[in-house]
């Protein structure tokens, strides 16, 4: 315990101006279940809450667009047939609304952009940030920019990002899904049979997830009603990430990094959507992205236990011949060096 | 739908490497069920309402509450796996199609008002409503919801329907699975989180829950 305080003393007089001791102690719960101390150096940075935002001295107008954007993240079902074609939430995957380390918080997002995005190979804002989730993790087709539900949703990343440094020169502590050490061989066995004594319980074994009464309950990782080909968790190291530091939900960290892996290895050889950068063929999609995003996940690859080429369709899900109109636009390509 | 919730619920039980007799894939009749319920009803009440005791054991409401899950907590009572000496005696004397009969009887009841939560004071109830709805990530309390369903009335024969549950009931099982007393739920899934509670919390979100009202379908 005494060795326990000195670390907490040493990381909070290295972590950015601003933040306090007080603030860092909101995170003493999660060192105690096992997840790393910040390090020297880290930026430690704790969210308002949606009880803070009530406190707040700020517009009253403002804070009824951040409960708004709070409410898309949280219930991005209300979306559905419009922006969103499948069953999942912006908080199926960042747990905690947004604000949770190690489970992608998204503040990071609103202190880091504009910044180039490898994934689409120009500089992002925050706004086509978001539009990328729509487009992939979402199945869908995002909001217009500027518009009042993607203002809303910016509103409510920015809030969070509340007190944090702008463009920060530090790492971020607790920033996406960290992957553990990848072990040196994945078995599709093994993950099929810790996700069906691990996961279905509420995932189902089909992967379809649960609903009660056509609501929202818990997420599917695979098939129509999951994220498509094209999201950042399709990466296997994503996925071992993901399921690392936050599932079972409750327990995080349970399970061993052999176990994680094994069960993203198994889900992300799973079928879910079409990438919506497909144009003609898998191989086309390969020639383009295998060399960088796809590198890591298996899309196009044979799935060894019943030579099913995975991805090598032409299935949409929900969305049919929808577009997403953010995918594939190139962005300043006439500036000078 | 009854009987598909229940084979559901067996699923879940062969899962956790449970010796589950083909039995437990019985499907239930609620009239059957209403036969066999006779002892059930000085505690749980003829319309399946059950009772709050305060400063005693409370009485679970089991009407509108899934038969699935009715089934898997009398299977587990008579196996030892969920203990309670008030319930045990009553449990043993069910045979598994009674169980069956009985679960599908309650859970087509339409779901009772809950009593328990009348006195608590505004800030509790907010601390409760936080916990049910949104949780406390910081302490990494999930939100009740996100388990046991839109409304907290349920989800599937796994997480049974928490709102207008009896305050004294989900205090004692919050307890109880706090102390270890409590472990028949799947992958600790519940007993992980009551781990992180505070009695406070125990208190507040009791009191909110039993203070919601779910319609019934």
């Amino acid at each position: 315990m005494k060795l326990h305080r000195t670390t907490l003393a040493v990381a909070s007089a290295t972590l950015a101006a601003g933040i306090s001791m007080a603030a860092w102690a909101e995170y003493e719960q999660l060192v105690e279940m096992g997840y790393p101390a910040p390090e020297e150096g880290e930026l430690v940075h704790v969210p308002p809450t949606m009880a803070d935002l009530e406190e707040a001295d700020i517009n009253p107008e403002l804070k009824k667009v951040i409960r708004r954007g709070y409410d898309l993240f949280t219930n991005t079902q209300q979306l559905r047939g419009e922006n969103v074609f499948n069953d999942m939430n912006c908080s199926s995957c960042h747990l905690g609304e947004g604000r949770q380390p190690f489970s992608a918080p998204v503040w990071p997002a609103a202190v880091t952009l504009p910044d180039f995005r490898g994934k689409n190979q120009h500089v992002n804002n925050l706004e086509e940030r978001i539009a990328g989730c729509f487009a992939y993790s979402m199945n869908g087709t995002p909001p217009e920019y500027g518009s009042d539900d993607m203002l809303a949703l910016s509103a409510y990343h920015q809030w969070l990002a509340t007190g944090a440094p702008m463009y920060p020169d530090q790492p971020i502590y607790g920033r996406g899904f960290p992957p553990p050490e990848r072990p040196e061989t994945l078995s599709y066995e093994n993950g099929e049979a810790l996700y069906m004594e691990q996961c279905s319980v509420c995932h189902s074994e089909d992967g379809s997830g649960l609903y009660v009464d056509g609501e929202y309950v818990f997420p599917a990782p695979w098939g129509d009603g999951s994220n498509n080909w094209g999201a950042g968790i399709v990466r296997t190291h994503t996925a071992a990430g993901f399921i690392k530091n936050n599932m079972p939900l409750g327990q995080p960290l349970s399970l061993s990094d052999q176990q994680a892996w094994d069960i993203a290895y198994y889900m992300t050889q799973q079928e879910r959507p079409q990438d919506p950068r497909y144009t003609e063929s898998v191989d086309q999609v390969l020639e383009q992205f295998g060399p960088t995003f796809h590198k890591h996940s298996s899309y196009g690859q044979v799935r060894e236990q019943d030579d099913h080429r995975l991805a090598d369709h032409a299935n949409w899900g929900e969305k049919g011949d929808i577009v997403p109109w953010n995918v594939g636009v190139p962005r300043f390509e006439d500036l000078e060096d | 739908m009854t009987s598909m919730r229940i084979v559901s619920g067996l699923g879940l039980l062969l899962g956790l490497g449970l010796a589950a007799g083909q039995a437990q894939a019985l499907e239930g009749d609620a009239e059957r069920g209403q036969q066999a319920a006779g002892t059930c009803v000085a505690c749980h009440q003829a319309d399946g309402s059950g009772m709050n005791v305060s400063g005693g054991e409370s009485w679970p409401r089991l009407a509108g509450q899934d038969a699935g899950y009715i089934a898997k907590q009398l299977h587990d009572f008579k196996a030892g796996r969920r203990e309670n000496a008030s319930m045990m005696p009553f449990a043993n004397m069910l045979d598994d199609q009674q169980i069956a009969d009985v679960a599908a009887y309650y859970s087509q009841m339409p779901v009772t008002e809950a009593q328990g939560g009348e006195e608590a004071e505004e800030a509790l109830l907010a601390r409760g409503e936080q916990l049910a709805l949104r949780g406390d990530w910081d302490a990494y309390i999930v939100s009740c919801k996100s388990c046991h369903g839109p409304g907290n009335a349920g989800a599937g024969s796994t997480f049974p329907g928490i709102a207008s549950q009896h305050a004294g009931y989900i205090e004692a099982q919050l307890q109880a699975w706090q102390e270890g007393e409590r472990s028949n739920d799947p992958q600790n899934l519940m007993g992980a989180i009551a781990q992180r509670m505070s009695d406070e919390d125990i208190q507040a979100v009791s009191a909110w829950l039993a203070n919601q009202s779910v319609a019934s379908e």
